[in-house]
């Protein structure tokens, strides 16, 4: 399982970088990128986003 | 464009902190190279766009009408309950501009360019280039390319989702109780009452160890804006969307533009330079954390480490030793005031909403002012503990 992010929803803030733990997350202009090798799947940045576009997958 | 490969100093991120001390930089004679990702300066805002005149007086401008758009003279709380606490700042000084942040940045960029300093855009720093322990310069992701770029320091500048410290090992993660979740509307046609005051509204149930804020910018224009805690359940926009839902005050009002951020709340981070590198504002989590601002300490950071910075390079000496000197002129400066503000912010969160209540109807606005600067706290304990004695028991370890 790792965090996915929802391009509907999200307003690229980049809230989800700064509270990754394993530095996975990366806000590239209007990209949220996800290393899924690195994501431990702690569910920080689904907690934090304030659009509720993180979500962790199966 | 085409760009040189080495500089003495390259700023990575165009935010006011970045521009600032890219132009103190360059007003030195060091040839600064600002980079960002992103394809315009200052947009999308994370911002609910407050400037107070301290820190506008320190950028050297004066308040100009293509960004200064409404001038603030104080502000009005509203409590949980609805009790309206005026503060009235025009005599006191303490006035500020809501701004429009787009078209500040970009001058303030235009002022560093005039200074000297180049801008890169739409360029993504991907790594650090390092020797000896020491950053010696960035690589670069632009135009499908990537390229390297040498500087004698850097300077990570690149906001709330900075990556540029924790390539140099600088950690830089921020707990979730230990930041906010920012949403916001900009808003046309709302009914303003006073457009020279701030709203700011309290309550668990309205903003979960945060507020609710309507910032005018004009006489029916406003940022209308939430923070709440960072680990809460529920988003920030489901609380902002509940309570303007509510309110008929904006029934006629609809949204221009949508913004979020994540706030950093929290101490700053512990070291703030490596060899070749330091670290400002934002990214070095340099935020007030009572009312989540950050541009004037970002700013003024900014001019502390190009002082310091522009010696080092000088000297030939840009050891994290040498510039060490900036980490440590930022706390003598603003490091103290924001550790007293922290412990504020941490009495507030743990006030229930009766006790914010109390504290409403007993403490002087005079003094609710002076918690955003970290003073006048035992006031409000003492307030508190007298109306409440069963408050004791918290509240009197923030007496020491």
């Amino acid at each position: 399982m790792v965090a996915v992010n929802n391009r509907e929803k999200c307003l690229y803030c980049g809230g989800c970088v700064s509270v990754c733990p394993v530095m996975a997350i990366e806000l590239k202009e209007t990209q949220i990128v996800i290393d899924k090798d690195k994501c431990i799947n702690c569910g920080a940045c689904v907690r934090v986003c304030p659009v509720g576009a993180m979500e962790v997958k199966k | 464009m085409k760009y040189d490969k080495e500089w003495d100093v390259i700023v990575v991120g165009a935010g006011p902190g970045g521009s600032k001390c890219a132009h103190e930089f360059a007003k030195r004679g060091m040839k600064t190279l600002v980079i960002d990702k992103k394809q315009e300066i200052g947009a999308p805002k994370r911002c609910g766009e407050g400037l107070s005149m301290r820190w506008i007086r320190i950028t050297g401008q004066k308040p100009n009408p293509k960004w200064a758009l409404q001038e603030i003279r104080g502000a009005v709380l509203i409590s949980p309950r609805g009790k309206k606490v005026v503060i009235d700042t025009s005599k006191t000084g303490q006035t500020g501009y809501i701004i429009e942040r787009k078209m500040w940045e970009k001058e303030l960029a235009a002022e560093a360019i005039r200074s000297g300093a180049k801008y890169m855009l739409k360029a993504n720093v991907i790594d650090l280039i390092k020797e000896d322990d020491t950053v010696k310069g960035v690589v670069v992701e632009r135009d499908g390319k990537e390229e390297q770029y040498f500087s004698k320091i850097v300077i990570a500048a690149d906001g709330v989702d900075s990556r540029i410290a924790r390539m140099a090992g600088i950690q830089t993660t921020i707990p979730l109780t230990e930041c906010d979740s920012g949403y916001q509307y900009e808003m046309a046609n709302v009914p303003i009452e006073d457009p020279y005051k701030m709203e700011l509204y309290f309550g668990k149930e309205v903003a979960p160890r945060g507020y609710i804020w309507v910032f005018p910018k004009g006489k029916d224009i406003a940022n209308v804006g939430i923070g709440i805690i960072g680990s809460s359940e529920k988003t920030a926009k489901f609380y902002l969307d509940r309570w303007l839902e509510n309110n008929s005050r904006f029934k006629d009002a609809s949204i221009i533009e949508i913004n979020a951020g994540v706030i950093p709340v929290c101490a700053p981070i512990e070291t703030m330079v490596a060899n070749g590198l330091m670290v400002i504002g934002d990214a070095a989590r340099m935020i007030n954390p009572i009312h989540g601002g950050g541009i004037g300490s970002a700013m003024e950071a900014g001019i502390i480490a190009a002082e310091v910075g522009a010696n080092a390079i000088r000297e030939g000496d840009v050891t994290r030793d040498r510039l060490m000197e900036y980490q440590k002129r930022w706390h003598e400066v603003r490091g103290k005031e924001f550790e007293r503000i922290l412990k504020v912010r941490k009495f507030f969160e743990k006030l229930s909403d009766e006790q914010m209540e109390i504290i409403a109807d007993a403490v002087d606005p005079k003094v609710l002012v002076e918690l955003g600067h970290g003073k006048g706290l035992a006031t409000v304990v003492k307030a508190l503990i007298k109306a409440s004695p069963s408050a004791a028991k918290f509240a009197m370890s923030f007496l020491k």
